[in-house]
């Protein structure tokens, strides 16, 4: 086991470098002077050269690469050039919106897969489970921004028991729960749909194993061997899913984000790519993709907790 | 049951409560956010819709229909021979910080503003000043090195805001001016909040306080103000649902012109547009009521010069370029391109570009002017098109006000070089008596109206969406700003 950690920890500081160079790389060869948009149309060149040198653009990019990352070791994000404070405030400041509406999403969608998967595949080829495929497929076709947009229209404008979107902060913990929920069901309902298609083939590929023959044999029904047995080894496809989609909610809700003027990292990204706020747009970037490779390195782990023959042969 | 009515009940009474204070306090949104909240330090005009007037005070400054007025100067006196200024200050004015506002820190703004590192995205505005001298406490001299007609506007923009050097550190993020609301909070990406300034200098606003919210996409603008989270909408992005408000009782709709000249930028150095005849045939080829009805849904005023209608200096040169395919058609065969030909077509992400980008292609092909299409976001856009001229055609809002002025540097992107254009120049910035000036200004109409510099669009308004009960917004934008000193609820 500790050796499978290890491998799998080599890995992730290995990705974690090259994911520095290529950000770094992509978001300087972006067109587009920072310092030259800051100032728009009317600026002189002299004051353009001044903020450049203000802003550091006028040293190489080397030197700039490196500044960067030995800032971001040692946990300084740098200094944000259109908002002229810390970025690692600004992703503070976002991250309290971005990671709750991810995890939220994230535990809506669980709470309806994995019921309907179950469902499904212990009803395989009845009425339910045609129904509930049926709903997956649509939920799945379904653009979220567009579910969303419904969702305003519903139960923002029409019944007005939410508000079309913004968020008021924690400070009142209701409303920010109440801020994000139709964000949430939003970003859930499409996650949801496929997870429990996956939570569902996945199941009734197990059910056909020989391990569940020998539980039936030894006198379990159908449904017991299926809670016992099943669900359990059925899992480890969906821990899958469930990481990359944990991934997806933190990142992916740019668009969302922006259809409820929410606060989030999403739309940090968004305005700061657009303002060419570059050292915004790399430190994000980079905390993001840390994420993804952590929350993969932990999905590894777990497969091992869930599976021995991987503990056993790394 | 009786624990869930009583909070019921206390939730009731807190809504009730929001409702009630609402009657002095408003929530406005704009689309764009402000990257930061330094007027001096940035060409984003979303910090001046925030802080204009509101927080921040020049020593002129822009009334609701764009006449200069008295701000921190209460009166001035001009030498004769046209080059020093002399400001008398309001007195008794203090900083939010509670420090007092003088000639000091009239002296230190404008000397901020000039100097060789200073990073004004407007410097040009002070580019004429040689000297500020303090006189007294409440006078400040201002002398330059030539008479400029254009210098009390100049001192209006946001850009030329009275700063103090004790707070300037902070002022990205925390802004100290002398307005009548003092900034209170910013949560960046959702709100900011102003508080009346209970020291203000002038006549006190009505409102307690100001809640800015940013809103960009044209969807949740909408949602937004269906839904009453905003009071009021200033630019609202979506000018399609403007007759839903209309004929909703709940709201008010406002449309104000802007000082924003919409034009089909040509590049005057590039072939075949170095040629006078192809650009004319360009301006034959376009039909403005088309654009403005396709685009704009309806808004807009056609232009034919680059110069703002609501302006009484301005001159009605649409006759220069009425849309006639057939003579577009016959200038192009004169100019040697009887078969037409492919020039790029390069939009900025507004609208106005996008929507009526497609429109003017289709425009163009009919007259047989081919055109390459690419969408650029801004900052790419300021790099190709405006700083290495990389283009054939563009549309873009010039929405600086008074900016006729950009035709006489040959430089600019458009690159229009001619010298009696530059020589009339000169002259109206040395002119100050105002009929002169307009006489000078209506032969600068029509140079470059008459020279078919750039394709002549039109103006852009500027839709506000608002809650019935509200009054006193500006219906006009002739500066980014969003002017909550004469905002109100009707009782």
């Amino acid at each position: 086991m500790i050796r499978y950690a290890l491998g799998r920890l080599t890995s992730l500081v290995i990705s974690l470098f090259v994911a520095s160079i290529v950000i770094f790389g992509v978001i300087e060869v972006i067109p587009g002077d920072p310092a030259a948009f800051m100032l728009g149309v009317n600026a002189r060149p002299d004051t353009i050269a001044a903020l450049r040198a203000e802003m550091g653009l006028d040293q190489s990019v080397v030197t700039r690469y490196f500044d960067w990352v030995t800032g971001l070791l040692r946990g300084d994000f740098g200094q944000s050039w259109t908002y002229k404070t810390p970025v690692a405030e600004l992703i503070n400041d976002r991250i309290w919106v971005s990671l709750p509406l991810a995890i939220y999403a994230l535990i809506l969608s669980t709470l309806i897969a994995f019921p309907a998967g179950i469902y499904a595949a212990s009803r395989r080829g009845g009425p339910g489970d045609v129904t509930i495929m049926g709903a997956t497929q649509l939920g799945v076709a379904i653009p979220n921004f567009w579910f969303a947009m419904i969702l305003v229209l519903i139960f923002a404008i029409n019944l007005r028991w939410f508000s079309a979107g913004g968020f008021p902060g924690w400070s009142d913990p209701l409303q920010a729960i109440k801020s994000l929920t139709l964000p949430a069901i939003a970003l859930a309902l499409p996650q949801a749909a496929i997870l429990a298609r996956v939570m569902r083939s996945s199941l009734l590929d197990m059910l056909g194993e020989d391990f569940i023959r020998t539980a039936r044999a030894k006198g379990l029904s159908r449904r017991q061997a299926l809670w016992r047995h099943a669900v359990r080894n059925a899992l480890i496809p969906v821990l899958t899913i469930i990481g990359l989609q944990f991934s997806f909610l933190l990142a992916g809700g740019i668009i969302i984000e922006q259809v409820f003027f929410l606060p989030g990292l999403g739309r940090l990204i968004f305005q700061s790519i657009s303002a060419r706020d570059l050292i915004v747009v790399e430190s994000v970037v980079m905390l993001l993709v840390f994420t993804v490779i952590i929350v993969n390195f932990a999905v590894d782990l777990a497969y091992a907790a869930v599976d021995p023959r991987l503990r056993a042969k790394t | 049951m009786y624990q869930f009515k009583r909070l019921a009940a206390s939730a009731a009474i807190g809504l009730w409560a929001t409702t009630a204070l609402a009657q002095d306090s408003i929530t406005v949104a704009i689309q764009l956010e402000p990257p930061n909240l330094d007027p001096t330090g940035g060409a984003a005009q979303a910090i001046d819709s925030v802080l204009y007037a509101n927080v921040f005070e020049g020593l002129t400054r822009f009334d609701a229909d764009g006449a200069i007025i008295r701000g921190l100067a209460q009166s001035w006196e001009i030498s004769e021979d046209g080059t020093v200024y002399t400001f008398n200050l309001a007195a008794g004015v203090t900083f939010h910080d509670g420090t007092t506002m003088d000639a000091e820190d009239v002296k230190f703004s404008l000397d901020r503003a000039r100097a060789e590192d200073s990073t004004n995205a407007q410097k040009g505005l002070f580019a004429g000043i040689t000297d500020v001298t303090v006189v007294d406490p409440l006078t400040v001299q201002v002398t330059l090195d030539q008479p400029n007609g254009n210098f009390l506007f100049n001192m209006a923009w946001g850009d030329a805001v009275i700063v103090a050097p004790e707070s300037i550190a902070d002022i990205a993020s925390n802004p100290i001016g002398t307005g009548p609301f003092t900034f209170t909070d910013w949560v960046q990406g959702d709100r900011l909040e102003l508080t009346r300034n209970p020291d203000y200098w002038g006549p006190a606003p009505a409102l307690e306080s100001a809640t800015f919210r940013f809103i960009s996409d044209p969807t949740a603008a909408f949602a937004a103000v269906m839904a009453e989270d905003v009071d009021a909408f200033i630019g609202f992005p979506a000018p399609e649902n403007l007759p839903q408000f209309e004929a909703d009782p709940r709201f008010q709709v406002l449309v104000g012109n802007t000082e924003g000249e919409t034009i089909l930028s040509t590049n005057n150095k590039m072939p075949p547009f170095d040629n006078k005849l192809v650009r004319q045939a360009v301006a034959h080829a376009i039909d403005r009521q088309a654009i403005i009805d396709g685009a704009m849904f309806g808004l807009g005023t056609p232009i034919g010069t680059h110069f703002a209608p609501h302006n009484p200096a301005y001159v009605d040169l649409l006759a220069n370029s009425p849309h006639d395919p057939d003579r577009a058609r016959a200038l192009l065969a004169e100019a040697g391109f009887a078969d037409g030909f492919t020039t790029t077509l390069k939009l900025p992400p507004p609208s106005y570009a996008r929507r009526g980008g497609e429109i003017i292609a289709a425009q163009l092909r009919d007259v047989g002017i081919e055109t390459e299409i690419t969408n650029l976001e801004w900052a790419q856009w300021i790099e190709e098109v405006f700083k290495n001229k990389d283009f054939g055609l563009s549309i873009v809002s010039h929405t600086e006000p008074m900016d006729i002025g950009i035709y006489a540097n040959p430089d600019y992107y458009f690159q229009y070089d001619n010298p009696d254009f530059q020589a009339l120049m000169e002259e109206l910035n040395a002119t100050t008596d105002p009929d002169g000036r307009d006489d000078l200004l209506a032969k600068a109409q029509a140079i470059i109206s008459e020279d078919y510099v750039n394709g002549y669009l039109f103006e852009l308004a500027v839709a506000t969406v608002a809650k019935a009960g509200v009054q006193g917004l500006w219906v006009n934008q002739p500066t980014a700003a969003v002017d909550l000193t004469g905002v109100s609820w009707a009782e």
